[in-house]
């Protein structure tokens, strides 16, 4: 008996709260927003958790939840269609958000920027270097980190670290930013062993495990002792690597507890230092700047802590890199030659030159094509 | 094209074959089991993927990698039943439920698996065949998984059990004349529950195969529709466990043509090498096809009419 | 005697007579989504969450507002067309996963045909006019090709198409990063931006664009053609039974080549507003799935063009409020899959009781 109506009242109890907390955001059209406080909306493209590019941004997005007045609302496998418009969109209208974070190369144009024209009032920043003042609305903005830096200090560690001197790099697609890592693991490690070379295999897709397991292993029988990539996951390389004995070099976030024979360093990104400014400026109630991108020399890339696979004249190598990216010594020093024998850069670039982010060659010494 | 670099390919495609078939291989068996009853369960990715997970977080949790390709079947196993018994009510449509338990196995699968995504759990030690061999690609490509050398085991007993017992012959039967199969004294619903059941079951061992052997490693692209293009490649197998071994195996050494062709250094066109296993089956077919080839299906099933 | 699945569902057509049939049609699957909500609900619970929030959240995000509504229109806009592209086939006995290489090579080639219209400056309507065209062309050629090889060679359509589907998105990958690439879309491989003046824009008053209206008007002149002329009924007597329809010297070729060229035309149309009111190019985005979930789509709505409009609503809906509850509940994306995974599931089984509830039978009727 007594249970019975003690359930019986939890459960009326349950539907009371439910219907109450249902109820709530009836004021349907845009929920009331205090002045000054911030609704910050991310959007992702993949899962959180996905221990790559997703994890790295849903990770640091951490610093901003903490920031008094900041509400961080999250969306997750948000694709590049109208889906992304729509969400935002929905995230504007129904949660009141008035600053939105899209970290999705493909979101930006045009989704990103018509909804930038669109909703004046709110601000859109973007994770790419594509914005700029002549063409873009002013309420619309980039942020990058150049993780290419921290793939030319896995260059220079690989370099030391390879017997054969020849490092394998499973790729997604060949587009700019993945081309520069490529270049950049090259030019690391012919700065330390000028007879170095990168053979490199394009999957074609961002996450296919499959194939990558199957470039990882083609790599490893073509002769190459170290292995790094870009894709979205980049856990299937780095074991690969290690179960088949040889060295390897991480991407996006650590995986040096995957490898623990082989492991070198990785390039890591660090978002953090970016949102963690943007939660600064919000705390003062500060505009944020349209553009904020970065390398080394301000604390946006960094390398994993050296694994066993490093060998001591590779870690001081490494360091030493580290120390002339801080101060800004150029990783593109001209003129270079792509693989065909053309001089693709006549001079030398600084490592944030917009001519970079156009890239569209391998350079010699990178067995591979793009095509 | 030089001597040295045919050889690479070769031993590429020998070394895909036997990696990337064994999922392929688990799914399309389960599948011949289930459509050989007169039933079709399109719906086996989501068993493929559900395994996956189940597999690799409980080798994550026990340490024992075998006890997750148990659970693995056992999850398989579970969606197979659902399929089956809601299947038998009258009027409901085969394939269409199986779309939709794809979907609800997929959802279930990231669901829960959200939480193995980083960790590595043990996986299946495969056995070195190639031993023998001074040729360090040959040695890899032949490190064989016994998952591997169970799935032939089962496709091989399948091919005897269907011609040669009575289990074999009731369940052929149930999938060609559901009179015929009454007049027996067989009830076809339940035969078909069970073959549904069995079909599940193998598809999530290969699923165990993914996560725990190749590529070897939990997440939500893990699959990348294999499960999908496994159930097809029964049509292609005309519904014969020998066949299934023979398409998986085309379909892995297929798939290696790409990166391998790319290692090598031809690299123009990847795109159409990475789609290598699709253009070579369709073309197979067109080849092979005949306009008796229904003849070879089972009677029940709807697909072939 | 055995009919083919999927031709073999009760239809609802505009000649039934009385009352019943029509609300035993509406009333078994919204009662089956009620067991659905239902049993979700109890999942929901286990898991520590509050159901009717979810629900409310799903009225909310889908439904609630002008904006949600609009949203779920948009979503379901692709779906209705990629649902129209398996229906028809299926009504002559065909499995077709065919709409997602249609939608991929349909909408590429809109987006390659339009780059000399939209150097050379041509008028917007021709301009907008050829794309279709093309897309539609494409889409259904690029079909015919599993219909010609089944009708000549007997090789099986569904494994056909899905091989074809791999094999299209490898043509329009190979091109946008290749011969058609746009030097200007750097990280993102695409053909040449059309630009904001040549696209399809919104439904005035709204922010729908035009390719839902484009499938509402199919929808219905499907319907009509496969329900109300020689030529459906000929299809349908196809499905039924091939052999009866040879025997009765029915164009069995034709009739084939015909719905495949239909299906693929439906699914090039759906790629064509994806360049045309989306993207603005064609790109890797154009692969989204589209093709795939509109089988589901046909099949929830029985093949049934009319049905298949509020299905992809309901559909679109999910898919809008899937973000609202991802960001008030803390809920992963993952949810919103094995909630559309039971809904589907029990509304499938819920076909079990179609003509089986003595309420909904005709008086006199013995059944």
């Amino acid at each position: 008996m007594t249970t019975r109506n003690f359930s019986r009242r939890g459960m009326l109890k349950a539907g009371a709260a439910g219907l109450a907390a249902a109820a709530l955001p009836m004021g349907w059209a845009r929920p009331a927003r205090a002045a000054g406080e911030v609704v910050l909306g991310a959007v992702y493209v993949g899962p959180r958790d996905d221990f790559g590019w997703n994890q790295g941004h849903a990770v640091a997005m951490e610093i901003l939840k903490t920031v008094p007045g900041v509400t961080v609302i999250e969306e997750e496998n948000v694709a590049e269609t109208d889906a992304v418009s729509k969400s935002m969109e929905s995230m504007i209208n129904l949660d009141g958000a008035n600053l939105i974070l899209g970290t999705s190369f493909g979101y930006f144009d045009p989704f990103m920027i018509d909804l930038a024209t669109k909703y004046p009032d709110v601000q859109f920043r973007h994770a790419a270097p594509l914005w700029s003042a002549d063409k873009h609305p002013m309420n619309l903005g980039g942020y990058f980190s150049y993780l290419n830096q921290a793939h030319y200090v896995n260059g220079v560690a690989a370099g030391l670290s390879s017997a054969t001197g020849k490092i394998g790099f499973v790729a997604a697609k060949p587009i700019p930013t993945v081309l520069s890592n490529i270049n950049s693991v090259l030019l690391g490690a012919r700065s330390v062993n000028p007879a170095a070379t990168v053979q490199v295999i394009f999957t074609g897709e961002w996450s296919m495990p499959v194939r990558e397991a199957e470039a990882a292993n083609a790599l490893v029988d073509a002769g190459c002792d170290v292995l790094t990539c870009h894709v979205d996951g980049p856990k299937v390389v780095i074991e690969t690597a290690e179960g088949r004995g040889i060295k390897s070099c991480g991407h996006n976030t650590s995986q040096a507890a995957l490898a623990p024979k082989g492991f070198i360093t990785g390039a890591e990104y660090k978002w953090a230092t970016i949102y963690a400014l943007y939660a600064d400026l919000l705390g003062k109630g500060e505009p944020l700047p349209n553009v904020v991108i970065g390398g080394y020399d301000n604390d946006m890339v960094g390398n994993t802590a050296y694994g066993a696979g490093a060998t001591p004249e590779a870690i001081a190598a490494a360091d030493a890199a580290i120390a002339g990216l801080k101060a800004k010594k150029p990783i593109y020093v001209g003129p270079l030659k792509d693989n065909a024998g053309n001089v693709v850069l006549d001079k030398t670039f600084d490592n944030y030159d917009p001519v970079l982010d156009g890239m569209g060659f391998l350079l010699e010494g990178v067995i591979g094509s793009i095509t | 094209m030089t001597a040295e670099m045919l050889t690479t390919i070769l031993i590429a495609m020998l070394g895909g074959a036997i990696r990337v078939s064994t999922p392929f291989l688990f799914v399309a068996l389960g599948e011949t089991l289930t459509e050989k009853s007169g039933r079709i369960n399109l719906g086996l990715e989501g068993n493929l993927v559900l395994g996956a997970m189940v597999a690799y977080a409980v080798s994550y949790h026990t340490g024992s990698p075998w006890l997750g390709v148990l659970a693995a079947g056992g999850s398989g196993l579970m969606l197979g039943v659902m399929h089956g018994v809601i299947c038998s009510l009258p009027r409901v449509n085969d394939i269409a439920v199986g779309l939709a338990m794809m979907s609800f196995g997929i959802g279930v699968a990231f669901f829960f698996g959200k939480p193995y995504i980083q960790p590595s759990a043990p996986r299946l030690e495969a056995w070195p065949v190639g031993g023998w061999s001074d040729n360090p690609a040959l040695r890899q490509a032949l490190d064989i998984n016994p998952l591997f050398f169970i799935g032939i085991a089962v496709a091989v007993f399948l091919w005897w059990g269907l011609a040669n017992t009575r289990t074999g012959l009731i369940l052929r039967m149930t999938g060609d004349s559901e009179p015929a199969a009454r007049a027996m004294g067989v009830d076809p619903i339940r035969v078909r529950v069970l073959a549904t059941a069995a079909g599940g079951f193998l598809a999530g061992v290969g699923g165990a195969f993914l996560s725990l052997s190749y590529p070897g490693s939990w997440n939500e692209g893990l699959s990348s529709g294999q499960g999908l293009m496994a159930v097809a490649l029964v049509i292609f197998a005309r519904w014969n466990p020998l066949r299934c071994i023979a398409a998986a195996l085309l379909f892995g050494a297929a798939g290696a043509i790409g990166p391998a062709l790319q290692s090598v250094g031809i690299s123009q066109g990847y795109y159409f090498f990475n789609a290598a296993p699709y253009i070579l089956t369709l073309f197979i077919m067109i080849a092979s096809a005949r306009l008796a080839a229904g003849q070879d299906a089972p009677g029940e099933l709807s697909i072939t009419k | 005697m055995q009919p083919a699945s999927t031709s073999a569902m009760p239809v609802v057509t505009l000649g039934s007579t009385g009352w019943r049939p029509v609300a035993e049609q509406v009333a078994i699957p919204v009662g089956a989504l009620v067991v659905a909500t239902l049993l979700f609900s109890v999942v929901l619970l286990v898991l520590g969450k509050n159901p009717v929030q979810y629900f409310a959240l799903v009225w909310q995000g889908g439904f609630g507002t002008s904006f949600s509504l609009q949203n779920s229109l948009q979503r379901a806009a692709p779906l209705v067309l990629t649902g129209l592209a398996f229906a028809i086939p299926a009504a002559i006995g065909l499995t077709m996963i065919s709409a997602e290489g249609a939608l991929v090579l349909g909408g590429f080639a809109a987006a390659a045909v339009a780059i000399p219209l939209v150097t050379g400056a041509a008028p917007v309507g021709v301009t907008l006019v050829v794309m279709a065209v093309v897309a539609m062309v494409v889409g259904g050629a690029w079909t015919a090709i599993a219909g010609w090889l089944r009708h000549t060679r007997g090789v099986n359509e569904t494994i056909s198409t899905l091989l074809l589907t791999y094999i299209a998105i490898a043509i329009m990958n190979f091109f946008v990063e290749g011969l058609l690439r746009d030097p200007g879309s750097a990280n993102k491989p695409s053909t040449m931006p059309i630009g904001k003046d040549y696209m399809v824009g919104a439904i005035p008053g709204t922010s729908v664009h035009w390719g839902f209206v484009a499938g509402l008007v199919l929808a219905v002149g499907l319907f009509v053609l496969m329900r109300r002329t020689t030529f459906g009924f000929a299809a349908r007597v196809t499905g039924g039974n091939p052999r009866a329809a040879l025997a009765q010297g029915l164009p069995v070729g034709g009739l084939v080549v015909a719905c495949c060229l239909i299906s693929g035309a439906c699914g090039g149309l759906a790629g064509f507003y994806e360049v045309a009111a989306i993207q603005g190019q064609a790109n890797a985005s154009l692969v989204a799935g589209y093709g795939f979930t509109g089988i589901l789509v046909s099949f929830l709505a029985r093949h049934n063009p009319l049905v298949i409009v509020p299905v992809a609503v309901l559909f679109g809906a999910i898919e809008a409020s899937g973000g609202l509850i991802q960001r008030r509940m803390d809920m992963p994306d993952a949810t919103a899959l094995v909630l559309q995974g039971i809904i589907f599931v029990v509304l499938l089984a819920s076909d079990t009781l179609q003509g089986r509830l003595a309420i909904f039978q005709p008086k006199g009727d013995g059944k």
